[in-house]
């Protein structure tokens, strides 16, 4: 469904439910150069079990308009703005990587209004190398590329999203070229990384969330080690740890250990 | 594989979609010849059957061996995902289906497959499925062809029979600023030759009971996905492709573009055209296919060896009269071939003797190492006289108008070793040319 925020058409895709204000309410926020589809199971799950899902086209990507956040506050900014718009009081955030940075930098903002707290391949601080932010920039398709190989785990997922013949290498591959075409105006790529590579707050932010929070990390994730999380992980007061045996692609090369973790903390 | 390293073509033939059986460590691809599979719980299945969860319910719809085969022909070809099917043809109507009903319009090359050109001409005619027939090289006639309605341009890597070599960007290029996709048939060249995605198509459909498969054993058929087209921005610009872009009710009003921004058709492929048409591969089949492709490389550059000796041995030949390959500078569409398909343009292609019908029957009667089937892509080197068998009712005149001469002979070059298919060759053109004509 469209909402407006901010004045801006933004797409949310419900989980194929239409949004019911009496269910509780989980936000689902995307990575840099993605959009909501990187979601689909876990959402159309919890849209089934008893939970709203907004999972958003960030401003800017693909069916959102917009202008892009320029840095994970800002991006942090139309969260809050967008559960206003919704009409949420308070709402379960559930990010994956630079996702994960703005879900955390909104539970900073407004802990009041966030039940639950989930970060998906999660680092702080979100480096990202000099070459990559170049490549984005220069040779986009090559960068593509290059963040695939390292995010996936295995040459041999088992049943993933979108399901049974699904190659994820080439499908997150064609989603990300998808969403970088998405918008002429700004390269998205490039914009993803750097409010990644430049945000400070992290700890901070975590200092200040009173919600619970999961961490839904990679064994063998190379774009965001564990280790790469354990500043987050040590500053959160109500954090626990899941380890799954996948790389930076978990919702899609671990669909269902990715959804069991979420579901299981969402109703604990 | 962790690390950055983007594992090459050979590589991914042997271990895309598949590592070693985590339940008995067997290194093969198990063949999971069970239709159907148990469900965890009852919300388990539920979550199953609403696409909420992913894993295999009914073999009609999905099974782990043919995931493995379909995830490894999408590494290949770069593609998203791909289905299995029955068979080469059932991949062709499963795409079309998928992209319209009746209505729909389609622009299609005419050097196509016959059983492709009948599907197109005569069987989805009766279903209200119209299409107009454009040759591959018409570049203006491929742009003028289009129409409101047009769901699919579709066309061949190399055109039968002549090898005519499809000029994927171009046609792909008017394909796109027509609104609609190109699905190209890459049966005669497999990956290995070339990856039309690559090039700007939008989907590729193989049968894999030729070079994939390579030994003759097994009917099978793949669609692969480029996951490239944005069927969501067309539906809003034209109003097509309301199968993947507008709710369905035939699978709970679900929208399939946003349930997935790349791979809607895969989705609304699998959970309808296979639900309902029930064009599935058996698993033992897909299996027979895996084996196929863990040696592609090896045999596709056999394949193209010996082609290479057997073309320049027939163009040399004095009861030859043509020769119909892209290696040869006469072809047609040899500088395509150069810019598009460096590594060989496939090793079924036609020539004529310089005979009589009768003669090319004794050729074709002549031959001990090529096997006379109706057949293509094989291990193992085929021939068939279209004048003979194929084409026997069809007058001499009627044969002419089709591109076909009395004494054209189609060769499938197989891995045998070259010295003996052009003595076999040798041999067949010594008693053709002594058969009276």
């Amino acid at each position: 469904m469209d909402i407006q925020v901010n004045g801006q058409r933004t797409f949310c895709y419900t989980g194929g439910k239409i949004f019911d204000p009496a269910k509780p309410t989980a936000i689902f926020l995307h990575g840099a150069l993605n959009d909501h589809s990187v979601w689909i199971l876990q959402t159309r799950y919890l849209a089934h079990h008893g939970w709203n899902v907004l999972a958003v086209d960030l401003p800017g990507h693909c069916r959102s308009a917009g202008d892009p956040p320029a840095s994970v506050e800002a991006a942090a900014d139309f969260v809050v703005a967008l559960m206003d718009a919704a009409g949420l009081q308070q709402a379960a955030l559930i990010g994956h990587s630079f996702g994960s940075l703005i879900a955390l930098e909104a539970a900073g903002r407004a802990p009041a209004r966030v039940s639950h707290l989930v970060l998906v391949g999660t680092a702080f601080p979100m480096k990202v190398s000099a070459a990559l932010l170049e490549g984005s920039l220069q040779e986009p398709f090559k960068a593509i590329d290059m963040v695939n190989v390292f995010s996936r785990a295995t040459l041999a997922p088992p049943p993933s999203a979108l399901g049974p013949g699904t190659w994820v290498f080439g499908s997150s591959r064609a989603l990300m070229r998808r969403v970088l075409a998405s918008n002429r105006r700004v390269n998205l790529f490039h914009a993803g990384f750097k409010a990644c590579d430049d945000y400070q707050g992290g700890v901070a932010a975590m200092a200040a969330v009173t919600a619970p929070v999961l961490f839904v990390l990679g064994r063998k994730d190379q774009m965001t080690p564990p280790k790469a999380a354990q500043a987050l992980v040590d500053h959160a007061a109500h954090g626990r740890v899941t380890l799954l045996d996948v790389g930076h692609h978990q919702m899609l090369e671990a669909p269902d250990g990715t959804l069991m973790a979420l579901r299981d903390f969402l109703a604990a | 594989m962790p690390g950055y390293s983007n594992p090459g073509f050979d590589t991914l033939a042997l271990h895309a979609g598949a590592e070693p059986d985590p339940a008995t460590g067997a290194r093969a691809v198990p063949i999971h010849l069970s239709t159907s599979f148990v469900f965890e719980s009852s919300d388990h299945a539920a979550a199953l059957f609403n696409l909420e969860r992913s894993g295999h319910v009914y073999s009609r719809i999905s099974n782990p061996t043919n995931a493995v085969l379909e995830q490894r022909i999408s590494a290949l070809e770069g593609g998203i995902g791909a289905i299995t099917t029955a068979s080469g043809q059932a991949a062709l109507h499963l795409a079309i289906a998928t992209l319209m009903g009746a209505g729909g319009h389609v622009v299609a090359s005419t050097a196509l497959y016959g059983g492709s050109q009948n599907l197109l001409h005569y069987t989805l005619r009766r279903f209200g499925i119209e299409t107009t027939f454009v040759a591959p090289g018409d570049t203006d006639g491929w742009r003028a062809a289009a129409r409101p309605n047009t769901r699919l341009f579709f066309g061949e890597t190399v055109g039968n029979p002549g090898l005519d070599v499809l000029d994927i960007p171009t046609v792909a290029a008017i394909a796109h600023d027509a609104g609609a996709p190109l699905l190209v048939d890459s049966t005669l060249t497999t990956p290995w030759l070339m990856q039309p995605l690559v090039h700007g198509a939008d989907l590729v459909y193989h049968s894999a009971t030729k070079f994939l498969s390579g030994h003759g054993t097994v009917v099978a058929g793949l669609v692969v996905d480029g996951g490239s087209f944005d069927w969501a921005a067309e539906h809003g610009r034209s109003g097509r492709f309301e199968e993947l872009a507008a709710p369905y009710a035939g699978f709970h009003d679900m929208v399939f573009t946003d349930e997935s921004t790349v791979g809607a058709f895969l989705l609304r492929a699998r959970r309808e055209g296979l639900r309902d048409f029930g064009a599935c591969l058996s698993p033992h089949s897909a299996w027979l296919v895996l084996q196929g492709i863990e040696t592609l490389s090896l045999r596709m550059e056999r394949h193209m060896t010996n082609t290479r000796r057997v073309v320049e041995f027939l163009d040399r030949h004095p009861f030859v009269s043509r020769v119909g390959h892209p290696l040869l500078e006469s072809h047609p569409s040899h500088a395509l071939a150069q810019r598009l398909l460096p590594r060989g343009a496939g090793s079924v292609f036609s020539f004529d003797i310089c005979g009589s019908r009768a003669q090319g029957k004794a050729f074709v009667d002549a031959l001990q190492v090529f096997s006379h089937l109706a057949n293509v892509g094989d291990c193992r080197s085929l021939v068939i006289h279209p004048a003979s068998t194929t084409h026997f009712r069809m007058a001499d005149d009627a044969l002419a108008a089709g591109g076909i001469g009395q004494g054209t002979i189609r060769l499938s070059i197989g891995l045998e070793e070259a010295d003996d298919l052009i003595d076999d060759l040798q041999r067949g053109l010594k008693l053709a040319e002594r058969a009276s004509a």
